[in-house]
C-alpha cells in the first residue's frame, strides 16, 4: 500500500540522470562533455528542489513501511545533493578533458543516491541494498586516479567495504531472523531473551555503517582515499557517504530496544575512540588531504554522539542534522583549497599564502577553525547542540573527551594555518597554478559556513519537525 | 544603539579588507575615527543608563533574537553596572590605542581591521547576556588576538602567539563545558544568562555544581591570568606589538575576571560559596607572587606583564571574599565586588598606558632590557613623567585609581579573609618596591647603553596615553560618578551569591 512513486522524486531524478549522463558521456565528443557537467548540474538541483518540496509535506512511509519520507531523510537529501553540487565544481575543472569525465559524474550521482537511500531506507533488506549501492562508486572513484596512491586507496576501500559488508548482512539476517521480517518497526519486539544474538547482531550491523560513516572500526580507508583519490572524489568520499552511514545508523539503531542490547554505550565508546584516533592520526601528517582525511575521521567522532543518544533527548536529531549540514559545506571547502592548489600537497608548499593569495588564505583560515568550531562557524553551532545533546543523554564524560579532543584537534589545524600565515616565507611566492572554480569553490564554503552558523536558527525552522 | 555599538567596528573592517586599494592614510583615519564614534557612542550609552535604570542594577538596552531555539540560546545584550563600565573602558582603549597606531608602518590597513574586529569580540563580550553569544565573542577575541601578535609581533611573535592561542582556547573549551553544564542542568533548559541567574541551576547538587564550577574556574583562570596558569602571559606580552599588549592587558585580561562577577558568582551560588576560599587563596598567593617574579625581571614588558598576574589577583581575591558569608555583612562583600570592577578597569587604564610607554622604548631603540636605559628623565622628560605618574598609579598611590580599587578590595575581604588580605598586603609593599626599582633603573642615574636612541613622546602617542592617565587621575579623585553605576549591580551579585 501507499506506493507513490512521486515519495521517491529525489532519489527517481538521480537515477534517470546518471542514465542519461553515462549515456550522454558515451555518445559526446571529448569537446562537448560541458553538457555531460549541466546535466548533471541540473540533476543535482532537481533533486535538492524535490527533496525540498518533500521536506515541506507530512511525514510517511511509503512502499510498505520500507522507505520514509521525513526530516531525517530530507536532511540526507538535501545535504548529500547540495555537496555533490560543490564537488562537482572541483571535479569538472579536475577532470576537464579527461577521457573519463562523464563516467565521474555518474559515478558522482550514484554515491549521491546511495547515501541518500541509506538514510531514508526504514527495511533492513532496503538498508544492505543501499549499502551496496553507495560502495560501489566509491571503489571506482578511490582509484580512479589510476596511479600508486590511488591503486591503494581502492583496494583498500574495496578489501574493508567487502568485508565489512558481508558483517553487516550478517547482522541483517540475524536481526530479521529474530524478528521474522525486515522492517525497522518489526525490531521494537527484540526480546532480552535473546540478548547475545541481538547483541552480535547490533554489532555486525554497525560494522557496516562504520564504513560508511568513516568511524572507528571502519575507517582505515578514509585517509587513504582523501589521499590517493583526486580532489574532488576525495572530497566527496569523505562527506556524503558519511552522511548516508551516521543518518541509517542513527534511524537503526533507535528502532532497536535500549533495554535489550545497550548500544548507546557502544556508539558513546565508538565516538570516544573515533575522534582521539582521528585527532591523534593526524597530528603528524604533512601531507595536507592526508591530514584532511584524519580530521574527518576525527569529526565522525563527534557526529557519532548525536547518534548515541538518539531517542534519549529530542534534541539529538536536529543536533546531528545540523552537524551534518555544517560539517558537509566546511569539510568539502577544505578540500576545495588543495583542489585550487593542486601543485600544493605538502603543509610547508603554503607557507606565504597570505600573501600571495589572501583570499584563499583567508577561506583556509575561516574553514579549518570552522572545523575546530570556531564560532560563529556552522560547525560551532553544530558541536555545541551535540554537546549539548549529549549531557541532555547522560553522556557527560563524552561531553569532556569531545572538549580534549578539540583542543587536540586546534594544534594540527594550526600546523597548517600558521605557515600560510607566516610573513617571513612571502619571499616564496605562492604556487602559480591556481584553479579557480576551486578557489571559488572555497571563498564560498567558508562565506556559507559562516552564514550557516549565524543563520542556524533560521536553517532548522525550515522543518519544525527538527526543531525540538 | 547596543548593537550599533557592538558591530559598528567589524562592519568598518569589513569594509576595510573588502574595498580593494585602500590607501593606508585612509586606513588610519577610519580606525581612529571609527574608534573615536565608538567611544561616543558608549559614553551616550553611560548618560543614557543611569537615569534609565533608576540605578538599581538593572539591565538596560536589553535585546533578543532567536539564534539557536533548539537549546534556547540567542542573540541577547543589555548592559548594567558591572558591563557598562567595561564596556566604556574598552571603547577607551581602543581610541587611545588607533591614535597609537597612527604610525605604524607595517600593513596598517590589515592592522586596523584586525583591531576593529577585536573591539567588536571584546565590546561583544561584555554585553552578552546569553552563555553561547559569550563564548562566541570570547574565542574571537582570541582568534583575533593570535594574528595581531603572530602578525605584528617581534622576537619570537610565532611561537608566543601559537602558546597564547592553544593556552586560551584549551581554557575556553573548559569554559563552554561548563556553560554546557549549566544548560543541562537548569529547567527548562537555556543559555540565557538573566535566567540562569534568577534560578540558578544545579543547586543542592554539590558534585554536579562543583564540577560545573570547576570547569569554568579553569576557563576563566587561564583567560585571566591566575598563578597556576599565567605561564602565557609573560611571552605573550613581550612579543606583542605595544598596542596589542596594552589591548591584551587592557580588555582582554578582564574578559577572564568580568566572567568571574558576571558567570560564575551569579550561576553556581551554592559551589561558589563552597570552593570561594579557593578562590581567596589563588587571589592572594597571586598578588605576592606576581609581583615577587616581576621584580626579578630585567625586561621592562615581562615586568608589567607579572604586575598584571598580581593586580588581577586582588580581582580573585574579591570575588573569592565575596562568596565568604562569615564574620562579614552584606556591605562588605560589596565593596570588594566593586572594589573587583574599579580595580578592573583602573588596571585596564593604567598597564594599557605603560604597555604603550613601553613601546615606545622598543620603538626608539629595539630593547626592553631595563639596564640599556638610565637618566631618560633628562633625556626625554615627558616619557619620564607620564612613566612616573603611570608607575605611581599601578603601585596604588592615593589620589590615583589604583588605590581607590585596591582599598576597596582590601577593605571589602578582610573581614572574612584576614590572611588573603595580609598576604596581598605583602605584595602591595613589594610592587611598590619593584616600581620604584625600576623607575630608578630607567628614568634615574647615569645614562645607559640605548638612553640615546630615546627621543621624547611624539604628539600621536601623548594623545594616545596621556588620557588614559588623566582617567585614572580622575577615578582616583573623583570616585562617584563611576561607583554610583557600579555599586547596585555589585549589590545585586553580592544578593546573588548569598542565596
Amino acid at each position: 500500500v501507499n506506493e507513490d512513486p512521486l515519495a521517491l522524486l529525489p532519489e527517481l531524478i538521480l537515477t534517470l540522470g546518471a542514465v542519461a549522463v553515462l549515456m550522454l558521456g558515451s555518445f559526446l565528443p571529448r569537446d562537448r562533455q560541458w553538457v555531460a557537467r549541466l546535466v548533471t548540474a541540473a540533476v543535482l538541483l532537481g533533486s535538492a528542489v524535490a527533496a525540498t518540496v518533500a521536506l515541506l509535506g507530512p511525514d510517511r512511509l511509503v512502499f510498505d513501511d520500507t522507505f520514509a519520507v521525513d526530516g531525517l531523510t530530507g536532511t540526507a537529501r538535501l545535504v548529500c545533493a547540495l555537496s555533490g553540487l560543490l564537488v562537482l565544481g572541483l571535479m569538472s575543472e579536475e577532470l576537464h578533458g579527461d577521457r573519463r569525465e562523464a563516467e565521474h559524474y555518474v559515478l558522482l550521482l550514484f554515491t549521491v543516491l546511495g547515501a541518500q537511500l541509506l538514510a531514508a531506507g526504514n527495511d533492513l533488506s532496503l538498508l544492505a541494498v543501499a549499502y551496496l549501492l553507495a560502495s560501489v562508486p566509491l571503489y571506482a572513484l578511490a582509484g580512479a586516479a589510476r596511479d600508486r596512491p590511488g591503486t591503494e586507496a581502492a583496494l583498500k576501500t574495496y578489501l574493508l567495504g567487502a568485508f565489512l559488508g558481508i558483517a553487516m548482512i550478517t547482522g541483517i539476517v540475524l536481526l530479521s531472523g529474530l524478528v521474522g521480517g525486515t522492517s525497522y518497526a518489526l525490531l521494537a519486539d527484540l526480546e532480552p531473551a535473546a540478548r547475545p544474538v541481538v547483541a552480535v547482531g547490533t554489532v555486525a550491523l554497525l560494522a557496516g555503517l562504520a564504513f560508511k560513516g568513516g568511524f572507528v572500526p571502519g575507517h582505515f580507508w578514509v585517509p587513504d582515499a582523501a589521499e590517493g583519490a583526486r580532489t574532488g572524489a576525495a572530497a566527496l568520499l569523505t562527506t556524503v557517504p558519511k552522511v548516508g552511514g551516521l543518518l541509517a545508523a542513527y534511524r537503526v539503531l533507535d528502532a532497536i530496544p535500549r533495554e535489550v542490547v545497550d548500544w548507546p554505550l557502544l556508539v558513546a565508546v565508538l565516538s570516544a575512540v573515533t575522534m582521539t584516533l582521528g585527532n591523534l592520526a593526524a597530528f603528524g601528517q604533512q601531507s595536507v588531504r592526508r591530514l584532511l582525511g584524519w580530521s574527518s575521521v576525527s569529526q565522525a567522532g563527534y557526529l557519532l554522539m548525536a547518534v548515541a543518544v538518539a531517542g534519549r533527548t529530542d534534541l539529538a536529531l536536529p543536533a546531528l542534522a545540523l552537524y551534518l549540514a555544517a560539517y558537509a559545506v566546511t569539510n568539502v571547502g577544505a578540500f576545495a583549497v588543495p583542489a585550487a592548489l593542486p601543485a600544493a600537497t605538502r603543509i610547508e608548499h603554503y607557507r606565504g599564502l597570505a600573501a600571495g593569495r589572501p583570499w584563499l588564505a583567508l577561506s583556509l583560515l575561516v574553514l579549518l577553525l570552522g572545523l575546530v568550531g570556531t564560532p560563529p562557524t556552522a560547525v560551532f553551532v553544530g558541536k555545541v547542540t551535540v554537546f549539548a545533546a549529549a549531557l541532555d543523554g547522560g553522556f557527560a564524560w563524552l561531553v569532556v573527551v569531545a572538549a580534549v579532543n578539540t583542543v587536540a584537534s586546534l594544534f594540527y589545524y594550526l600546523r597548517w594555518i600558521a605557515p600560510a600565515f607566516d610573513r617571513t616565507g612571502a619571499a616564496q611566492a605562492a604556487p602559480p597554478a591556481v584553479r579557480p572554480i576551486a578557489a571559488l569553490s572555497a571563498v564560498t564554503s567558508s562565506g556559507a559556513s559562516v552564514l550557516l552558523g549565524i543563520a542556524a536558527g533560521a536553517v532548522l525552522a525550515i522543518d519544525p519537525r527538527l526543531l525540538a | 544603539l547596543l548593537d550599533l555599538l557592538i558591530f559598528l567596528p567589524v562592519l568598518a573592517a569589513v569594509v576595510l579588507v573588502a574595498v580593494p586599494r585602500v590607501p593606508d592614510g585612509v586606513a588610519r583615519v577610519v580606525l581612529v575615527v571609527v574608534t573615536g564614534v565608538e567611544l561616543v557612542l558608549s559614553l551616550g550609552l553611560w548618560l543614557a543608563y543611569a537615569p534609565r535604570a533608576g540605578l538599581t542594577g538593572d539591565f538596560a538596552f536589553e535585546r533578543t533574537l532567536v539564534w539557536i531555539p533548539s537549546v534556547d540560546s540567542g542573540y541577547r545584550v543589555g548592559v548594567d553596572g558591572l558591563s557598562l563600565p567595561m564596556l566604556l573602558l574598552t571603547t577607551g582603549l581602543f581610541f587611545c590605542c588607533a591614535l597609537y597606531a597612527w604610525r605604524e608602518r607595517l600593513r596598517p590597513r590589515t592592522f586596523a581591521a584586525l583591531l576593529l574586529f577585536l573591539e567588536t569580540a571584546c565590546l561583544g563580550v561584555f554585553a552578552s547576556l546569553d552563555l553561547i553569544l559569550f563564548f562566541v565573542f570570547f574565542d574571537l577575541s582570541i582568534v583575533g588576538m593570535y594574528f595581531v601578535i603572530a602578525g605584528w609581533g617581534h622576537g619570537q611573535a610565532a611561537r608566543s602567539a601559537l602558546k597564547f592561542f592553544l593556552y586560551t582556547f584549551l581554557g575556553s573549551l573548559a569554559l563552554l563545558v561548563g556553560f554546557l553544564a549549566l544548560y543541562a542542568g537548569s529547567d527548562p533548559h537555556t543559555f540565557d544568562m538573566v535566567k540562569l541567574a534568577q534560578e540558578p541551576p544545579l543547586q543542592g547538587r554539590p558534585v554536579a555544581g562543583g564540577l560545573a564550577l570547576l570547569a569554568i574556574f579553569i576557563g576563566l583562570a587561564v583567560k585571566t591570568p591566575t598563578v597556576p596558569f599565567h605561564t602565557w602571559l609573560p611571552p605573550a606580552h613581550t612579543d606583542a606589538p605595544a598596542v596589542g599588549s596594552a589591548i591584551l592587558a587592557g580588555v582582554l585580561l578582564k574578559l577572564g575576571t568580568y566572567g568571574f562577577v558576571r558567570i560564575a558568582l551569579p550561576m553556581l551560588p551554592d559551589a561558589w560559596r563552597t570552593w570561594a576560599v579557593v578562590a581567596v587563596v589563588i587571589g592572594a598567593v597571586g598578588v605576592l607572587y606576581g609581583a615577587l617574579v616581576a621584580l626579578a625581571q630585567a625586561d621592562l614588558k615581562r615586568m608589567i606583564a607579572y604586575t598584571s598576574v598580581a593586580h588581577m589577583g586582588y580581582v580573585l581575591l574579591a570575588v573569592g571574599a565575596a562568596g565568604l558569608l562569615g564574620g562579614t555583612d552584606a556591605e562588605a562583600r560589596t565593596v570588594a565586588v566593586s572594589g573587583a570592577v574599579t580595580q578592573m578597569v583602573s588596571h585596564g587604564l593604567v598597564t594599557g598606558a605603560l604597555f604603550l610607554l613601553a613601546g615606545v622604548l622598543q620603538d626608539r631603540a629595539g630593547s626592553y632590557d631595563l639596564a640599556a636605559y638610565g637618566g631618560l628623565a633628562t633625556r626625554a622628560p615627558r616619557f619620564a613623567a607620564l612613566f612616573g605618574v603611570a608607575a605611581f598609579a599601578s603601585l596604588g598611590l592615593p589620589g590615583l585609581s589604583g588605590f581607590l580599587a585596591e582599598f576597596q578590595v582590601l577593605a571589602g575581604s578582610l573581614g572574612s579573609a584576614p590572611v588573603g588580605v595580609v598576604v596581598a598586603l605583602l605584595g602591595l609593599l613589594v610592587t611598590a618596591a619593584l616600581f620604584l626599582v625600576a623607575m630608578g633603573r630607567l628614568l634615574l642615574g647615569p645614562a645607559g647603553r640605548l638612553t640615546g636612541a630615546v627621543s621624547d613622546l611624539r604628539p600621536s602617542e601623548l594623545a594616545a596615553i596621556v588620557p588614559l592617565l588623566a582617567l585614572s587621575l580622575l577615578i582616583g579623585v573623583l570616585p562617584r560618578p563611576l561607583l554610583d553605576v557600579v555599586e547596585p549591580s555589585a549589590r545585586a551579585v553580592v544578593e546573588l551569591v548569598s542565596r
